[in-house]
């Protein structure tokens, strides 16, 4: 199709169709504001006792009023763009939703008994019914599980990457790019019930901290190797080649080279993958037998942790019982949260300056 | 000298992780008694108690089993790690079944059961028992409640029939007749019932269909089982999923333990057993059926059999006992003089005083005493 | 591989340095060492995913042998009782229906989000928007679970008494007011924590969309809808089936949150908004706990096949996205 001929159908529907009658900019607004008002008022004289539902008529309510006025303003396929772009927003909301109603909840719950206290006291001697006690035990169990996760995860992790993109050729590595990809999909109870069937069942371990941990690094592990990966095949080969014309080995190119450049970007691949292990809570479950005391053995006995202490204090199912379980949830999701923008934040500011 | 610099920088950063790891770790306080009335879990039970507490052995005594008696352990744990800190008790309410398995494979130290061991777990039981075998110490009696939440509705009468007729779907809403008939003064609204059962196997349950299976046969044809029978409905893990389950529901009715029912200010149903008055569940009226129990178990087991159709005034009829199994000889030494000190508090006055304001029924004075006796001769 | 060299951050040691402290031999050996180590790091993965898959048959076989039931098609699920009778059938269909249901309100509303971001949004806002996504995907299972259990299962009632009103007759959406704890339920629970997952991919994809083809629509005076639908979507397609599988071997095998909001029972039901049903993992939580050996073992034969399944699926997903690569010959 040539310039001219564009031209030609542009200047045609020009002359045919775009002076047709728009929908005012507001009109959308006000459909919605009275799409609103309307759903209110179905859900107040029909009796329906669900905010839930009040959204969804005032949603449908929006995107079908939308499409009738514009088909009758402003024809079919204007109307259908319209529909598109309120599905679209509708859709929009319709996630925002449930994730700001999850974190108000967890937010106004948890708030109630989080506090110094409960940040610092475990929760032997204290029964289910009574309020009290705190999450330090459990807290503390999560960091030292994951610490160790980490330890086992990041340099088979890191290792397997830097075969994958400096080293790797043929069946092998094709092998173990797929299958760390798959790896990445198991789902966090078989992980669980992996190494509950080799270290507890066969091996004869007893339930541990460790335990936990190792099947936290087997969910961490593929992570760690994508998001290094990606960070490696940055790295222009540009270094590499200038480093070996000064004769330095490949082996020292990448400990020196290669890894220092994408250091940053690792890090954050890292914490990312620390901050995924961290809300597990299938595989613990199974695996570190949870205890309400201190313990700081990870290798010897039972162990809390926090994803589980939420789990079982639910389970417990008084409203104090509940009440913890909301401030764990929060002190879990803050702990996480803070992880994630900490890796962001090294992310940002290690970032390899490119593109000028 | 770039590289150098940054080695030290790191250094310094893993010491100081490393190092705030450790303030941390030093931070953390297990002890809970000091908050006093308004955040503590055992207050002044605790303290009186401590003085009675005879200490013995250390480090961590394991135990799993009943989730009935979960309640009651908390209680004796808090009491009597507030005297002895040099033992940490840590029981774990996997469920009488899955505990006794694993103290018949020696990874706990105790088990607690709602259910006497079959004579088949005795004789396993020789084996993690060397030179003795596992007996039966009933510790802790508990009425099973029927729980149940009614807006409206603060009390309810129901016999076996009805009750029946409720659980297994007969009766659909709560302003039936049958029901109607034994409540003239309630005011029952057209709610729909929403009985609630254990999904996971439990003595609960097996307690209490084996009641409704030997007073009403006809209405509930099902053997006792650990298994609820019928199929569908609503469930939940363990006493206190289906206690937060009938919280959480208006017209929702289940069975449970009573420190559970308490535990979420549920209100219960009152057994209508053929005695002079309904009979309610409390821990006085438990503590009485047991009393009217036999005993089976040749000594030192002290397994017991409980009468379900009993009409003896004051007699709750769904009582459970929970007992907790140990070796009579060849206990493991390292938790032995644990075991010993534990197991005795609990069964001594003090200890069976502190569980009942959790809910649950100390048993009589005198099978209490025997199986102090009892748990003294453990080796 | 545009970067451009960056000096600034890379500290490499003087050749002097090298060549003094490195004979040729140890350099040899360095470099065997260190391809070595990593080669290792590689094999030592493959070995765990064999592993998982061999000391998961080894249980399951334990048990399965002394399966009085018919592991395919038994409801129930009595691994402890003598003798033990337990089938996958129920979690099977369970973990299907959970799914599904995830699935269809999880993708379109993922597309839709994917689109608003890539092609609706306020340029300024699209950013903080895809954050906030992400967010989501960060919030633990757990969580989510909880919130499941306490918020969503009771204020879903009306909106299945609703459903039940006009769509009653289909049985399938047939409910009698009971606590909502039914599949259903869990499959909208699940649809929120897809929802990042099958948004990510989907948005990379359609970010991906050549500007030409998109401007040429454009300057042929389609609506923005056109474009998308001539442009977006078709070149978006394989990408966000492979997202959408992504999704689904995430839903399959969620643990917590549906252990939390499910009403655990042995009944095969069509009616999904009613109380009751199973999926794979979930019965391994709510069962472990009060699970003797035996027990387990069986618990592990349902874990392998859940292993199995989602295997499956992701190994599907990852080669659809892997020749779709190839087709589109990006990110070389």
């Amino acid at each position: 199709m040539s310039a001219q001929t564009v031209a030609d159908k542009v200047d045609r529907t020009d002359r045919l169709g775009i002076q047709q009658p728009r929908l005012p900019r507001l009109a959308p607004l006000g459909i919605a504001a009275g799409a609103a008002v309307l759903a209110v008022l179905i859900g107040v004289l029909g009796g329906l006792g669900s905010r839930i539902q009040w959204g969804l008529i005032a949603a449908i309510l929006f995107v079908v009023g939308l499409y009738v006025i514009s088909t009758v303003v402003e024809g079919g396929r204007q109307a259908k763009d319209r529909l598109a772009t309120s599905l679209v927003w509708v859709a929009f909301l319709l996630a925002v939703v449930p994730l700001a109603s999850l974190i108000w909840e967890t937010v106004s719950k948890g708030i109630k008994v989080t506090d110094g206290y409960f940040l610092t006291h475990s929760m032997s001697g204290v029964v289910n019914v009574a309020p009290g006690g705190g999450v330090y035990h459990a807290l503390m169990g999560t960091i030292e599980q994951v610490l160790i996760a980490t330890v086992i995860a990041t340099p088979i992790g890191l290792l397997t990457a830097v075969y994958l993109v400096e080293y790797g050729r043929g069946a092998l590595a094709k092998a173990v790019t797929f299958f760390v990809d798959v790896m990445t999909g198991i789902p966090s109870i078989v992980a669980g019930l992996f190494v509950l069937s080799l270290w507890i069942m066969i091996l004869d371990f007893g339930y541990s901290g460790f335990a936990g941990a190792l099947a936290l690094a087997i969910l961490m592990m593929p992570v760690v190797v994508r998001s290094t990966e990606e960070m490696l095949k940055l790295v222009p080969n540009e270094l590499r080649e200038a480093s070996y014309a000064l004769g330095v080995p490949k082996w020292k190119t990448i400990l020196k080279v290669v890894l220092p450049t994408s250091i940053g970007g690792i890090t954050t691949g890292v914490m990312l993958a620390v901050a995924r292990i961290t809300g597990e809570t299938a595989p613990v479950l199974l695996l570190v037998f949870g205890s309400p005391a201190i313990n700081n053995n990870p290798f010897d006995g039972g162990q809390a942790s926090l994803p589980l202490y939420i789990y079982q204090q639910w389970g417990a199912g008084t409203s104090a019982s509940f009440d913890r379980a909301w401030a764990a949830a929060l002190v879990l999701i803050v702990f996480v949260m803070i992880l994630n923008l900490l890796a962001r934040g090294i992310a940002r500011w290690k970032a390899p300056k490119t593109g000028h | 000298m770039k590289s150098q610099s940054k080695i030290r920088y790191r250094t310094a950063a893993g010491i100081l992780a490393l190092s705030s790891a450790l303030v941390l770790s030093a931070c953390g306080s297990d002890d809970n008694s000091d908050s006093g009335d308004d955040k503590g879990g055992s207050g002044e039970s605790s303290a009186a108690a401590g003085g009675d507490i005879e200490c013995g052995g250390s480090g961590e005594l394991l135990a799993s089993g009943a989730s009935s008696q979960d309640n009651a352990v908390q209680q004796w744990v808090a009491d009597y790690q507030a005297a002895c800190s040099d033992v940490t008790v840590n029981y774990k309410p996997v469920g009488s079944g899955a505990g006794i398995e694993e103290f018949l494979n020696g990874q706990t130290a105790f088990a607690g059961s709602d259910s006497a061991l079959e004579p088949e777990e005795v004789e396993k039981s020789k084996e993690v028992c060397s030179g003795g075998q596992g007996i039966n110490l009933p510790m802790v009696g508990g009425p099973v409640a029927i729980a149940y939440h009614v807006e409206g509705v603060d009390e309810l009468v129901l016999d076996a029939e009805t009750l029946a007729n409720v659980f297994n779907g007969e009766i659909k809403n709560w302003n039936d007749e049958a029901i109607a008939k034994l409540n003239p003064d309630a005011e029952l609204p057209d709610t729909k019932i929403q009985p609630v059962h254990r999904s996971d196997e439990s003595g609960t349950t097996e307690n209490f269909t084996a009641y409704l299976n030997t007073v009403v046969k006809d209405a509930w044809p099902d053997e006792a089982d650990k298994k609820w029978p019928i199929e569908g409905g609503q469930a939940a893990t363990g006493s206190a999923g289906v206690s937060s389950q009938v919280k959480q529901t208006d017209g929702a009715i289940s069975y449970m333990e009573i420190s559970h029912a308490e535990s979420n200010d549920l209100a219960t149903v009152k057994l209508d057993t053929g005695a002079a008055e309904p009979v309610e569940a409390t821990v006085e009226n438990a503590s009485q059926a047991i009393a009217v129990g036999e005993r089976v178990g040749e000594a030192p087991d002290m397994a017991l059999e409980l009468d379900y159709a009993t009409k003896e005034d004051g007699a709750y009829p769904i009582t459970l006992v929970t007992y907790e199994i140990a070796c009579d000889k060849g206990n493991k030494p390292e938790s032995l003089d644990a075991v010993k000190s534990f197991l005795g508090y609990t069964a001594s006055e003090a200890g069976q005083q502190s569980i009942v304001e959790v809910g649950y029924a100390p048993l009589p004075a005198e099978m209490a005493a025997e199986v102090v006796k009892t748990i003294d001769t453990l080796s | 591989m545009t970067a451009p060299p960056t000096d600034k951050e890379t500290p490499a040691p003087p050749p002097s340095q090298v060549l003094l402290s490195d004979a040729k031999g140890s350099t040899r050996r360095g470099d065997k060492i260190f391809s070595g180590l990593s080669k290792g790091s590689g094999i030592t993965l493959l070995l765990i995913m064999a592993a998982i898959a061999a000391f998961l048959a080894y249980r399951a076989s334990i048990a399965l042998a002394d399966n009085e039931g018919n592991f395919l098609t038994t409801f129930e699920w009595d691994a402890n009782s003598i003798p033990p009778k337990f089938g996958i059938a129920v979690l099977a269909f369970g973990t299907v229906v959970s799914s599904v249901v995830a699935m269809v309100i999880a993708v379109p509303i993922a597309v839709g989000i994917a689109l608003f971001i890539t092609h609706y949004a306020p340029r300024r806002l699209a950013a903080p928007i895809a954050y906030v996504i992400d967010l989501l995907a960060a919030v633990p299972s757990i969580v989510y679970g909880l919130w499941g259990a306490l918020f969503l299962v009771p204020h879903l009632v009306g909106t299945y008494e609703w459903l039940d009103r006009y769509l009653g007759w289909t049985v399938v959406l047939s409910f009698d007011g009971t606590a909502p704890r039914s599949l259903m339920t869990a499959g909208i629970l699940l649809a929120v924590m897809i929802l990042p997952i099958i948004t990510n991919v989907s948005r990379e994809v359609f970010a991906q969309t050549p500007r030409l083809q998109e401007e040429a629509a454009l300057a042929l005076g389609a609506t923005r809808w056109e474009v998308i639908r001539m442009t977006v979507l078709p070149f978006g397609r394989s990408g966000v089936i492979s997202a959408s599988m992504l999704g689904l071997g995430r839903a399959l095998g969620e643990t917590m949150a549906v252990a939390t909001v499910l009403s655990p029972s042995a009944l095969l039901s069509a009616e999904i908004l009613q109380a009751g049903g199973g999926t794979f993992a979930q019965n391994i939580a709510a069962s472990f706990g009060e699970s003797g050996q035996f027990g387990r073992d069986a618990l592990i034969a349902s874990g392998l096949v859940l292993f199995v399944i989602t295997l499956v699926v992701n190994g599907a997903a990852r080669l659809i996205i892997a020749r779709r690569k190839e087709y589109s010959g990006a990110n070389a």
